[in-house]
């Protein structure tokens, strides 16, 4: 961990969603999408959320933007909550936090203008001293995110699915954030164009200085671009570790059947270790102790008893499990 | 031997702003028992190929020439009755997305047997049967329980396996699958691949794979073909393709995805390669090779006169002029 302070923390976050209401309003079902989640993010540095549907990762990223609000925990920018804060001091984090969503289809409004998509942020915080600065800031922008400057006189139809993403990214930096929250943000393009966004978020990194949170199911890509990663299985962090810890060393069983079953683009590596069976259990009832007991091919009555917590292992690397090393010592 | 031959498939949609040249001139052969996968970025025409296959194209506005010969017919030139009792019967289809080709108001078991029924002349009874034996064939756990719920009832796993069954259901010659993984977890994924390894193995079933996945295709399939713009660039045995890709598109392609195990280099991480610029649109007829705009070692002869399929070594063709010259070396 570095010496100062980190850019985003967050502790013992929880968010549950309520469902189904009886005759009096109260729910019956409780869904749990993140359940005691810890973690920081230093200014600079990229931080991926990894898991399979339905583990919390998007909600976790909704949360950290304050879109959706959380349970329980706190989250703190630059070591003050903003968690419960709201009115201009919403706002005033609105700026310094952004969002890259999955689909630039539907992130995207069809009946505005490139320019008033990206010069809007610079209205709305008050960024822009008059009409001449805010063309610059916008033509800066499109050089950013290498886009033509004459892209800002026309609608997002007339670009590709990269091209929107690059507005869509050129938006998230229009009023400067020190933190992108990037959800499946290159997922739904095509493989040449997704290099393309991958070394272009890189790029803006290197030259801005900004933190990412990386949220992603593509483990190749994350292990390319990232720092640090965050492994989460049912609403909780199951692993952390920077990417060495974490693709050369990984310790939590669930981790490394992630991995492995990445398909490699080698036909002559078939040796792909199968360790998984079955589908991720409902988070409306998830299962006692350990989330990850019904498919771990080594679970104990431990495991099936109580709930391991984060340790750390060594190094930045943290793991939620009984067991130090549960694959190698079963092996 | 040989269950398809697709010659000169041409594909051109009608629309309000002139035709779509979705398809242009793609040729291939495919033998009972082997798995060929064809691989391209979003607007290749490889799931239009696909449908021109099943003959799912609206006539209306699609546009086919060429020849699909399956089982001694050209599959273009059948009536739309004469294709349903293939359809579903010889040709089984898995598509991407589970929930949106299942119905959701029939129960899975309905679903299995209407094939059964509508093919092979079951009863009712021995359709179901049938439907739960082959539940336990696509690895689905308490068959007899789950053949009764509706596809909400299942994960997105499960939904993709009941897909699988009921494309298996009549004992297909040939099976399509279109994207089939695209949209499953990658521990699922891994599951349904092995289980389509396991089921070609047990039945001899040939599949097509269409995919944008290069990972996948390295996994299951025996041929690839690569498209680009509704062209074939090149096609090749997997282990061929993916140890010596002669197009510059196919290496491209290769050297752009990122590979897992980037951690253990020493230093900072590369910079992925480029494929710069778009693949251009298909309302304008290409002149000259399509890939010429994104290519860096493109002459004017590129830009003037397509390049056509050529055979290059065994069982290995590109379309490129430059193939020959230090390009694919």
């Amino acid at each position: 961990m570095t010496t100062c302070a980190p850019l985003l923390e967050l502790r013992n976050l929880q968010k549950h969603y309520f469902l189904r209401p009886n005759l009096l309003g109260k729910p019956t079902a409780t869904v749990h999408a993140l359940d005691d989640v810890n973690l920081t993010l230093s200014a600079g540095e990229t931080l991926s959320i990894v898991g399979e549907s339905g583990c919390g990762k998007s909600t976790l990223g909704k949360t950290v933007v304050r879109l959706h609000q959380p349970t329980d925990g706190q989250i703190l920018l630059d070591g003050r909550r903003v968690d419960q804060i709201g009115g201009a001091e919403l706002k005033a984090f609105r700026a310094r936090v952004q969002v890259v969503f999955q689909d630039p289809y539907s992130s995207l409004n069809p009946r505005i203008r490139v320019r008033d998509t990206l010069s809007e942020p610079l209205h709305n915080f008050g960024l822009a001293k008059d009409a001449a600065a805010v063309t610059q800031r916008v033509e800066e922008l499109l050089d950013m995110v290498g886009l033509p400057r004459d892209a800002a006189g026309r609608y997002p139809h007339e670009f590709s699915g990269g091209q929107r993403q690059r507005i869509a990214i050129a938006r998230a930096l229009s009023p400067r954030p020190d933190l992108i929250v990037c959800d499946e943000a290159v997922s739904a393009l095509d493989v040449s164009v997704k290099a393309q966004i991958v070394n272009l978020l890189g790029d803006i990194q290197k030259k801005t200085g900004l933190a990412m949170l990386f949220i992603s199911h593509d483990l190749a890509i994350v292990e390319h671009l990232t720092h640090r990663v965050a492994v989460m299985y049912l609403g909780r962090v199951v692993e952390v570790g920077n990417r060495r810890e974490i693709f050369g060393n990984a310790l939590h069983p669930y981790t490394r059947a992630l991995i492995s079953a990445v398909p490699q683009p080698d036909p002559m590596n078939k040796t792909r270790r199968k360790l998984l069976t079955g589908d991720v259990p409902s988070p409306i009832a998830p299962p006692p102790g350990c989330r990850f007991n019904t498919r771990c091919p080594f679970a104990t009555d431990l495991c099936r008893a109580e709930v391991p917590v984060l340790r750390a292992v060594g190094g930045t690397h943290q793991i939620a499990c009984h067991y130090d090393n549960l694959v190698e010592a079963a092996a | 031997m040989e269950l398809l031959n697709v010659q000169h498939l041409r594909t051109h949609f009608r629309s309000a702003e002139g035709a779509v040249r979705a398809v242009e001139d793609v040729s291939f052969r495919l033998e009972t028992g082997k798995t060929l996968a064809i691989v391209g970025e979003s607007g290749s025409g490889k799931s239009v190929t696909s449908l021109s296959i099943m003959g799912l194209l609206d006539k209306k506005t699609a546009r086919n020439s060429g020849s699909i010969t399956f089982g001694g017919r050209n599959l273009l030139t059948l009536s739309e009755r004469e294709m349903r009792k293939i359809r579903g019967n010889e040709i089984g289809m898995v598509f991407q997305e589970p929930m949106t080709s299942l119905n959701p108001v029939l129960s899975v078991g309905r679903q299995i047997g209407e094939t059964l029924r509508l093919h092979q002349g079951l009863s009712r009874q021995a359709a179901r049967t049938r439907a739960i034996d082959l539940l336990r064939l696509v690895d689905i756990p308490a068959p007899e329980r789950r053949i009764d719920e509706y596809p909400h009832q299942l994960s997105g796993g499960m939904r993709q396996r009941v897909m699988i069954a009921i494309a298996l259901a009549c004992e297909p010659k040939l099976l399509i699958a279109d994207e089939p993984t695209t949209a499953l977890d990658v521990t699922v994924q891994a599951q349904v691949l092995d289980l389509m390894r396991d089921l070609q193995k047990r039945t001899g079933t040939a599949i097509i794979l269409i995919t944008h996945d290069l990972g996948v295709v390295a996994d299951i399939a025996d041929r690839v073909i690569v498209m680009y713009a509704g062209r074939t660039v090149e096609e090749a045995a997997t282990a061929d393709l993916y140890a010596r890709p002669m197009h510059p598109y196919t290496k491209g392609l290769l050297a752009t995805i990122p590979r897992l195990g980037s951690s253990l280099l020493p230093g900072e991480p590369a910079r992925l390669e480029e494929i710069p610029g778009q693949v251009p649109s298909l309302r304008k007829p290409i002149h000259g090779c399509a890939f010429a705009g994104r290519c860096k070692f493109s002459v004017d002869l590129c830009r003037s006169k397509a390049p056509v399929l050529e055979r290059k070594s065994e069982g290995h063709s590109v379309a490129c002029h430059l193939a020959d010259n230090g390009v694919s070396a």
